[in-house]
């Protein structure tokens, strides 16, 4: 039963009730049958639209602004503006958190949340709030159990991480564009933009500590001079190509071979910047980094050195396969230890919330209050790091109390109708600590059994 | 176990219970007011036997002084007085609208605060015996309700459609929900560590004194005067609800509950302003009004090992409003030498509580007999309705 709690908690979203019986009969091939996905996509997130739509519909909004601007005052076009991507986001926060509370393989959706906040696209940069969920769907989803090599060009291509780290503004100086632009000596500046290429090196791939140097960013900035977005953009510049898919612009790419990382990458275009992914991708800086964070997620805040050593040996045995370095994850000793070894983040706890009373939220603006008031608002990260992943950097008083206050309200909520302690065992099981049981058992009204179970250690925690 | 659609249910309320509901139309002029007070009040605070010769033994220091004395109960009559600080009922009991039953107590018998309020609530005599409750089978066509909480109390849950509403901003986890936390943190380092210094900031923000002081930080005491005044004005409302039910929480006191004042006197307090307020909101309607003031049971007649009382069964209930034939306690009182107390511990129980439910359905608002032995309180032949509860 141990078994079960952590694999429904830790490496799920939290156990529905009636789940944890299913789970106890064999706990890891539970795991590993979920590796490929839901057969079927959710409606709710099949349903939406597609991010190249999206992004079109927000960039003509963007263009007309700009017209009115320089004609009449822009103030009812703003607004449109404002709710256009406002709507976006609420249907794609809703998409997630409804998908994510009814889940039947929640080890799956855990995994698209935690590649997702890898890379993450932080929606408080227009216009990330009506594509970053989008951008989960069509970029990480489909690619969380293949080829770290594959999911890595998938995101690196994706409209929204080229706009949230501002590779289409990045033009070689040496391109075509480039040096008529330099001609001209304008005021405008025409150059590189390192930002994308720095942040795969640092972020995505080999850490920050994996062993490169500034003139790796330089160069690998040039390669990846023409990763652009097809369509017109909010200038009105740039018509050419598929609007708001990934495209290739020969016109501003820094022409030529560049070494990165010691190697000389001499390829044309896109496929340049695609051979320097795929050696990033079975790096073995790459391949601690990633082991590391995954064992700090599903196992403890300080990993174990050893697990991270196999995972690593793993990773890069299997040229950087995913679903073997799961297998590895979950056939090792460690994550097995201990049942309550993480503290949830809110997004954990409001998700397990949800799926402790087997509730479809049909509002997700109750989602998105309750994480908003716990600092952890959807898609919203604040900077291409992602959310953090220990409890020490959640775990500030005024965070916890915020907790405390919003089980309060959804005890409230949920009033007299169900009994805590029936709860706490449907989810928790053998593992719903006996003192726990006890306080709940003991308060004096079931709302009050419900308030306590839910900000109780035993919830807190996964 | 759980059932998937209540729980549903329960959460769709959030958004349609914050917002005014349509208003079902009660064609009578009686007015019930039910509050719930959940924790299992005190009755021997409530109402304190200062005449009975073991009272000041027992109760040691949470024994509360003598009528005329400073701080000293509010004399109801050479037996009993009324705690110091409810003064309105108090009032309105020296205008005959007020009155107290003691040693009462539902047909339960363990102390479970859960397994109590439902044996109170469903009106069936035991645990989950009904799923539904007995204030909802009572209602037919004259008399409609409300529940004023955000999900309606099983008392009110059933067949019948009802209203109900609470104000959209809930109030903060309560002291005491607070205080239990703090004890279910004792043990691990990382909650506990961060709820002390939450609790501190809290107090600094609110300049309220320490969970264990006698300030209480408010929220729910607060919000049960507001739920008072809410319930005042949808009774008056021209096409209104006639039954209104509300929940205040916060009684359990097994700690430090204090005696003329302390924890348990301002929870009194509150309850006490609310009723002010809900007859300040009635107007003239107070006359027609009976407020039933409720709790699942009671506590132990010692004092614990920490300045409080634990789960005990009989308690005392009050009846305050105009509609009341108050000025009087009615107890067959049991006594509380040693050798009288129920199961060597607990007030004994010597009345029903639901012959008070029985006689004010009947008599106040008129429901039928027949109905209320076969459908309201089935099986409750040897709880007969308590008459002349209400004035004639």
């Amino acid at each position: 039963m141990k078994k079960a709690v952590i694999a429904a908690n830790r490496f799920g979203l939290g156990a529905r009730p009636g789940e944890l019986e299913r789970i106890a009969r064999n706990p890891e091939s539970w795991l590993l049958d979920q590796l490929a996905g839901p057969s079927r996509l959710p409606a709710e997130i099949r349903d939406l639209p597609e991010s190249a739509s999206v992004f079109e519909e927000v960039q003509a909004v963007r263009r007309d602004q700009r017209a009115a601007k320089r004609g009449e005052p822009a103030t009812d076009i703003v607004e449109n503006y404002g709710r256009l991507v406002r709507r976006h986001y609420i249907d794609q926060t809703a998409a997630r958190y409804r998908t994510a509370a009814s889940a039947g393989t929640p080890f799956h959706e855990r995994l698209v949340h935690f590649w997702s906040n890898h890379f993450a696209v932080s929606a408080d940069k227009q216009p990330l709030p009506a594509i970053a969920g989008l951008f989960e769907n069509e970029a990480i989803r489909p690619n969380v159990s293949g080829r770290f090599a594959d999911l890595l060009r998938a995101v690196e291509q994706h409209p929204a991480m080229i706009v949230y780290l501002d590779n289409q503004r990045s033009i070689g100086p040496a391109s075509t564009l480039g040096k008529r632009a330099n001609r001209r000596r304008t005021d405008q500046q025409f150059g590189l933009n390192e930002n994308l290429a720095r942040e795969i090196l640092e972020l995505h791939t080999l850490g920050v500590d994996g062993g490169y140097a500034q003139e790796d960013v330089t160069s690998f900035a040039k390669v990846l001079t023409g990763w652009s977005i097809g369509g017109a953009n909010d200038k009105g510049r740039f018509a050419d190509g598929e609007p708001g898919h990934f495209e290739f612009r020969e016109i501003i790419h820094e022409p030529g071979p560049q070494v990165v990382l010691g190697k000389k990458y001499s390829g044309r275009g896109v496929d340049q910047g695609e051979a320097v992914l795929q050696d990033l991708a079975t790096h073995p800086s790459t391949a601690r980094f990633l082991a590391t964070k995954l064992a700090r997620h599903f196992v403890a805040d300080e990993p174990p050195a050893r697990l991270v050593d196999k995972l690593t040996d793993t990773y890069l045995e299997s040229g950087g396969a995913l679903s073997t370095v799961y297998e590895t994850l979950i056939e090792a000793p460690e994550p097995w230890r201990l049942t309550y070894a993480k503290y949830k983040t809110p997004h954990d706890f409001v998700i397990s919330t949800l799926r402790a009373f087997d509730h479809v939220p049909d509002n997700p603006r109750f989602i998105v209050g309750a994480l908003d008031l716990m600092g952890q608002t959807p898609f919203r990260p604040g900077s291409p790091e992602g959310w953090p992943d220990t409890a020490e950097q959640w775990g500030g008083a005024d965070a916890l109390y915020k907790r405390i206050e919003w089980s309060n309200t959804v005890a409230r909520v949920v009033g007299s109708r169900v009994n805590p302690v029936d709860l706490g065992d449907a989810v928790l099981g053998s593992e719903f600590n006996a003192e726990t049981r006890k306080a709940v058992a003991r308060a004096e009204s079931l709302t009050q059994g419900m308030t306590l179970f839910l900000a109780s250690p035993d919830f807190q925690r996964r | 176990m759980l059932n998937r659609r209540e729980i549903l249910k329960s959460l769709g309320l959030t958004a349609a219970a914050c917002s005014m509901p349509r208003l079902a139309f009660a064609d009578t002029d009686k007015r019930l007011v039910l509050v719930i007070l959940r924790g299992a009040v005190d009755g021997l605070a409530l109402a304190a036997p200062y005449g009975d010769g073991n009272y000041r033994r027992v109760r040691g220091e949470l024994a509360i002084p003598e009528p005329g004395t400073p701080d000293g109960l509010l004399k109801l009559d050479g037996l009993f007085g009324l705690h110091p600080s409810l003064g309105a009922i108090h009032e309105s009991y020296q205008r005959d609208q007020a009155l107290v039953i003691h040693a009462i107590a539902s047909p339960y018998r363990e102390r479970s605060h859960f397994d109590g309020q439902d044996v109170l609530e469903n009106g069936a005599g035991e645990v989950g015996a009904l799923r539904d409750g007995w204030l909802n089978r009572a209602l037919s066509g004259d008399n409609h309700a409300i529940a004023l909480a955000q999900n309606t109390p099983l008392v009110l849950r059933g067949d019948t459609a009802i209203t109900s509403w609470a104000p959209s901003r809930l109030p903060d986890a309560d002291d005491s929900t607070l205080r239990r936390l703090r004890d279910l943190y004792a043990n691990d380092e990382f909650f506990r560590t961060r709820l002390e210094q939450a609790l501190k900031s809290q107090a600094i923000a609110s300049s309220a004194v320490d969970m264990d002081g006698a300030a209480p930080r408010g929220n729910e005491a607060k919000q049960f005067g507001e739920l008072m005044s809410a319930a005042a004005r949808f009774l008056t409302a021209a096409d209104g609800p006639n039954i209104a039910v509300i929940e205040f929480g916060g009684w359990d006191t097994h700690a430090n509950q204090g005696a003329s004042t302390g924890a348990l006197a301002n929870r009194f307090q509150a309850l006490d302003d609310g009723i002010s307020q809900l007859q300040l909101g009635l107007g003239k309607a107070w006359d027609e009004t009976v407020v039933a003031v409720v709790t699942e049971f009671g506590r132990t007649v010692h004092v614990n090992g920490t300045r409080g009382t634990d789960h005990g069964t009989a308690t005392a209930t009050v009846l305050v409003g105009g509609a009341i034939n108050g000025g009087k306690v009615i107890a067959d009182w049991p006594g509380l030498a040693d050798s009288n107390l129920y199961a060597g511990r607990d007030l004994m129980p010597t009345t029903d509580i639901r012959c008070v439910f029985k006689g004010l359905l009947e008599e106040h608002l008129e429901v039928p007999r027949g109905r209320l032995e076969r459908r309201v309180f089935p099986d409750s032949e040897s709880a007969s309705p308590m008459r002349n509860l209400v004035s004639a």
